[in-house]
């Protein structure tokens, strides 16, 4: 089974400050650490190649220090990492994300499965999974806890719902995106470290994907960000006071109103 | 302060580190509340290598030595001595073989143990040899192509949870100490089974248990060296195992003095934080002086054990005693500082406490060895 793990590297959600030109994130500077859902897309990846063999490669689009996760990915069990990495591709959004990835996909050739953390944590537009899955015309399944069986005729998976979770038979290859309760990640382990600071990051540019310029950076954006704004607080806010059972009567008596 | 540790050392202490805060700590008081052996914690080690540090290449280790071995026990046990203990036993438990086993022996053995696979276990105490080693009245006798053992061994760390026992036993019993030998005995062994576990004050998530040999047959190649050589390979196990039980005092000294300094300047009293008193900080002041001291002897006995250096014995007992005499009374002044917070089982310093304690007493409790020390010096100054 060859499996692809879509990785991004994000700002510390501790430490997170708006470009006030841009309005896009600021990215220089800024403590970076791998997605947390992708951690999960990635042990996931090193669960099935541990059962059933074949490569697990890491791949992220990204500004060059993006390196970083990728060897951190080794680290955690991934054979080699991708960086789709050029000037052109700067200020996509999750559309032209979505594209460039395919291209770079379809670049590296034959694989079973693509996997991916749910959202990420700073834009947390969770659309890039499902775009990605659309430009390559994968069948997909998102906010995947769990991966009953996997095999060379597909795989059965329950995708998360708010009221408990479907269950879902898929062929490969396919697409999914996971959320945390999939499985508890490892600590990247000190072999894997050691193979990590040796490896070959193979780095591909546009013109290696054979990408349409119109269709990468911010140009194959269709998404603009006109403003960033805080919500300004609304309207009046009641507190009620009492006993709970007061405090209920109050709040039923106050939506009835409301009717 | 920077004891200029290598890019591979420092990648151990992260790992290890990263071990403590993501499996260990999260765990820590239910375990210690119910008594239970962290397997699965063992298991995230494995994955993380940490197994192979002090296993030499060739057998898929990562041909660390002993100060290896010492920074990943002091990060483990920033998080919890009793999950520390469980790894540091099953290094005790296979010197013996990296000592004096075969290279058959080293071949059956030590690829399991890098890979953290199978755990291992030391044997030597029993009822009535605990401080005098000679006690001990296990047998063990050739039948055939086989050593028969009867006995029982009593406070064994990871006892019933280990695969891999080393034991010691009396070939022959006249000959006092020069009559004793080590054997690999393993689990399921024909006449072998696992007694009492014990209930302990500290370190509760470590198993410690009895080990029971009754008419035990095992292969006569389960012998470690030669014959009536085993308590030669028990006194070099301990002086390279010993400042690992250092480094486990070093850990809990750290994280109960981060308990300590981070409550003080929390806390509030007569309208400031306790950290502004001077008698708090006098008292977190010589927590961290005699912490570092000993991170420091604890470093210098483990690298010129690492060096193979001939006189270790020494060294070895030093820091065995000096950083864990701290552990205790750093533990002690965190419980103190944090007052009766400290005292509760809410925060963790009351169990840092009650772990401290077991350092002075296993592997050779601190009066055997400034023993131990007493005698080198007194060889040391011979011709005084």
């Amino acid at each position: 089974m060859d499996i692809i793990v879509c990785i991004k590297q994000v700002p510390d959600t501790k430490d997170v400050r708006l470009d006030p030109e841009t309005n896009t994130m600021a990215r220089e500077g800024v403590e970076s650490i791998m997605n947390p859902f992708d951690r999960h897309a990635l042990e996931e990846a090193v669960r099935i190649k541990e059962n059933l063999g074949g490569t697990v490669t890491a791949l992220s689009m990204g500004p060059p220090q993006a390196e970083a996760v990728l060897r951190e990915a080794i680290s955690c069990g991934a054979d080699g990492g991708v960086l789709v990495s050029d000037r052109a591709f700067a200020g996509a959004d999750t559309w032209a994300t979505s594209y460039t990835l395919a291209k770079a996909m379809v670049t590296l050739g034959n694989f079973d499965l693509v996997l991916c953390g749910k959202q990420a944590i700073d834009g947390d537009t969770a659309q890039v999974g499902p775009g990605l899955a659309t430009q390559l015309s994968l069948p997909y399944l998102t906010c995947v806890q769990k991966i009953r069986t996997i095999g060379d005729s597909g795989l059965v998976a329950e995708r998360m719902m708010d009221d408990g979770y479907d269950v879902v038979q898929l062929p490969l290859p396919a697409l999914l995106t996971v959320v945390k309760d999939i499985n508890e990640p490892r600590v990247p382990s000190l072999k894997g470290k050691m193979r990590a600071k040796k490896a070959e990051i193979r780095v591909l540019r546009a013109a290696d994907i054979h990408a349409d310029e119109k269709c990468i950076g911010l140009a194959g954006s269709p998404t603009k960000v006109v403003s960033v704004f805080s919500p300004k607080p609304r309207g009046n806010r009641t507190v009620f006071t009492g006993s709970p059972a007061e405090q209920v009567e109050q709040l039923v008596a106050k939506l009835k109103g409301l009717l | 302060m920077d004891y200029f540790l290598t890019e591979e050392q420092q990648m151990i202490v992260e790992t290890a580190r990263e071990i403590a805060r993501e499996k260990i700590i999260p765990l820590r008081a239910e375990l210690d509340e119910k008594n239970e052996f962290p397997t699965s914690i063992l298991m995230d080690m494995a994955k993380a290598d940490l197994f192979g540090v002090f296993v030499p290449e060739e057998f898929g280790g990562l041909g660390g030595g002993c100060f290896e071995i010492v920074l990943v026990l002091e990060e483990l046990a920033r998080g919890c001595v009793g999950v520390a203990t469980s790894f540091a036993a099953n290094a005790l438990g296979i010197y013996p073989v990296m000592i004096a086993g075969s290279q058959e022996q080293k071949e059956r053995y030590l690829p399991d143990i890098a890979s953290g696979r199978k755990w291992a276990a030391f044997g030597l105490t029993e009822s009535n040899a605990g401080s005098d080693a000679s006690g001990v009245r296990t047998t063990a006798v050739l039948d055939g192509d086989e050593w028969v053992l009867n006995g029982t061994k009593q406070w064994i760390t990871n006892g019933g949870e280990a695969q891999i026992y080393s034991i010691v036993a009396m070939t022959d019993p006249s000959k006092g100490p020069r009559g004793a030998s080590i054997f690999m005995v393993e689990d399921g062994d024909p006449g072998f089974s696992y007694g009492k576990k014990e209930d302990k004050m500290g370190i509760r998530a470590s198993a410690t248990r009895e080990l029971i040999m009754k008419d035990c047959r095992i292969p006569k190649d389960r012998l470690v060296g030669r014959k009536g050589t085993g308590f030669i390979t028990v006194m070099k196990t301990l002086d390279i195992s010993r400042p690992g039980i250092a480094s486990l005092g070093v850990g809990l000294g750290q994280a109960a003095l981060d308990e300590a300094v981070v409550y003080a300047k929390q806390r509030v009293q007569f309208g400031r934080p306790i950290i502004s008193f001077q008698a708090v900080q006098h008292m977190l002041a010589d927590m961290a002086i005699q912490l570092e001291a000993a991170r420091a002897l604890v470093y210098a006995a483990a690298r010129h054990i690492g060096s193979n250096a001939k006189n270790i014995s020494k060294a070895s007992s030093m820091c065995k005693v000096f950083a864990s005499d701290m552990a205790m009374k750093v533990t002690t002044d965190a419980v103190q500082v944090l007052g009766g917070y400290g005292y509760m089982k809410e925060y963790p310093v009351e169990k840092m406490m009650r772990d401290a304690k077991i350092l002075q007493i296993y592997e050779g409790t601190n009066q055997i060895q400034r023993n131990v020390i007493g005698q080198e010096l007194n060889k040391e100054y011979a011709s005084a």
